[in-house]
């Protein structure tokens, strides 16, 4: 974002150069981010409301790296006291609850406007060629939130985070072949305990962090090298019909207003519904009732419950974990198995499969939520 | 080697065998230590063979406790016919710790609704497996759990 702030001053405005921009521009020669900034558009359609969800997820991953830094000035990453060090953030530490509560709430906003970002491109089609590689990476920053998500969720070393883990590395450990390796991987032995904990506080706040941004920057470099995708029925129209917005600085302006409404709704969230932190995690304590993972994880939760133990001689849940596997494959590899039809024809396979792969998750999702 | 080279190999060929082997070994040199040192060492347990639990007049009837059995974590229930059975409380489903519930009068798995009876075998929900069975024995008043044989 800070690349963005030099661009857009000048060559829109006209105004007379600043000296801190003559300064830089005698240096770096800027004359060519001017012209990329000038040419740089936005198409305008019914749906260019979709086209702001990839910078509310950018800007929720900054509000993480920011209140992820400030928590770690507090939280200690070990067995006996991790559970401690939290209730100290929430009750003793000024604002201490605000920033836990703001964290986790971003954390779930991220991960929702991820997902509504990567089912608008589903949609819209712009996964499509020349843009396969901006799916993928796409993609695989949206697993790594996920696993930002499951990660992060063990830290405060809670009864529900606590159980969860189990369940989801034991899901991990019924993968074919290697699961066994990676539950070890993960668990840092058989069973979730303090090793698990400085695990997954490693994985969370340097692993992920790390492979994040590489991707991160992947994805907006192919973005920016390619120009913002236009769908089909746009890219057809003649030229004159053609609307588009100006990327600098119509678009940012509108993007900087969203931002600010979602920092208003996720201040709103974060004061009004703290997030909880529940009773310690005892692992000679029975599950409790109620228990379940994060929303975003929540479908697949319920489809397990109806899964049978054992169908034909297969473990049940192995059965859920292949279909899905498969399932997740199928949909990543989008690119492969789409077939780009004639222009004037839409391959209606594509958007039937997004929906009901959308009615399927929120199906679930609801009931999950009836039925917990 | 002369002749290798001569009949099947440019050398450049050659030299891209020999850096992409280089290449492989030198990854994997640096990939094998990394990924055994992920690996946990295995931490010696101490074994528990038995572990006792306390006065049978102390526990209740139609009730269900976990205790300790060295790292894991076992349920023993007395039977409202004053009869005791002890389990691994680890769901076999998903790995969960279960709880004996009273008003079920069954084995409860909270994660997914998975049900045991009371001699640990699957009653409904998910589990593929029954519950591993611990046995209890009766000192003159004390109850002692220890590992059955099977």
């Amino acid at each position: 974002m800070q690349k963005e702030q030099p661009k857009k001053q000048e060559p829109v405005t006209g105004k007379p150069k600043s000296s801190l921009m003559q300064w830089l521009d005698e240096r770096y020669n800027l004359s060519a981010l001017r012209e990329f900034a000038k040419k740089k558009s936005v198409p305008k359609f019914r749906e260019t409301i979709w086209y702001y969800f990839g910078g509310i997820a950018l800007l929720l991953f900054v509000v993480q790296v920011i209140t992820g830094i400030l928590l770690l000035m507090y939280y200690k990453g070990t067995e006996d006291i991790a559970y401690e060090s939290v209730r100290f953030i929430d009750a003793k530490v000024n604002f201490g609850w605000l920033i836990r509560s703001v964290h986790s709430w971003s954390a779930n906003l991220m991960i929702l406007s991820i997902v509504i970002h990567m089912f608008s491109v589903y949609f819209l089609k712009a996964f499509r060629k020349p843009r396969e590689l901006t799916w993928y990476t796409g993609i695989a920053l949206l697993l790594i939130s996920m696993a930002f998500g499951f990660s992060g969720y063990l830290l405060p070393w809670n009864e529900l985070a606590y159980f969860a883990t189990k369940v989801g590395t034991d899901i991990v450990g019924q993968v074919p072949f290697v699961g066994k390796f990676m539950l070890t991987l993960m668990r840092g032995g058989e069973d979730v305990t303090g090793a698990t904990l400085s695990r997954f506080f490693g994985f969370h706040v340097a692993l992920f962090p790390g492979i994040f941004v590489i991707f991160l920057t992947l994805h907006l470099l192919f973005i920016q090298r390619q120009g913002i995708s236009e769908p089909d029925d746009w890219a057809q129209k003649e030229e004159k019909e053609k609307k588009t917005i100006p990327f600098f600085p119509n678009f940012v302006l509108r993007e900087l207003l969203i931002w600010l409404i979602v920092i208003n709704i996720l201040a709103i969230l974060a004061v009004y519904f703290p997030w909880e932190l529940g009773n310690k995690a005892d692992s000679f304590a029975p599950a409790p009732q109620g228990i379940k993972p994060e929303w975003y994880f929540l479908f697949m939760f319920q489809v397990l419950k109806y899964i049978p133990g054992k169908i034909w001689m297969i473990n049940g849940e192995i059965i859920g974990i292949l279909f899905f596997g498969l399932a997740g494959l199928l949909w990543i590899i989008v690119p492969f198995w789409d077939v780009k039809l004639k222009p004037g024809y839409r391959n209606r396979v594509i958007t039937y499969t997004g929906l009901g792969i959308l009615a399927f998750i929120i199906v679930f999702t609801i009931i999950a939520f009836i039925a917990g | 080697m002369n002749d290798e080279i001569k009949t099947g190999k440019s050398r450049r060929e050659f030299l891209n065998d020999v850096i992409v082997g280089g290449v492989s070994a030198w990854l994997l040199a640096i990939l094998y230590p990394v990924i055994s040192y992920l690996d946990p060492p295995k931490s010696k347990q101490v074994k528990v063979s038995q572990v006792n639990i306390g006065k049978s007049s102390d526990f209740e009837i139609n009730s269900g406790k976990i205790i300790r059995f060295g790292e894991k974590p076992v349920l023993v229930i007395k039977k409202s016919n004053g009869e005791y059975a002890a389990f691994l409380a680890e769901c076999t489903h998903l790995n969960c710790t279960v709880q004996f519930r009273k008003d079920l009068g069954q084995i409860y798995c909270a994660c997914h609704n998975g049900k045991y009876d009371l001699n640990g075998k699957v009653a409904s929900g998910p589990p593929p497996a029954p519950l591993t069975k611990y046995d209890v024995a009766i000192k003159g008043e004390e109850v002692i759990v220890f590992k059955g044989e099977g």
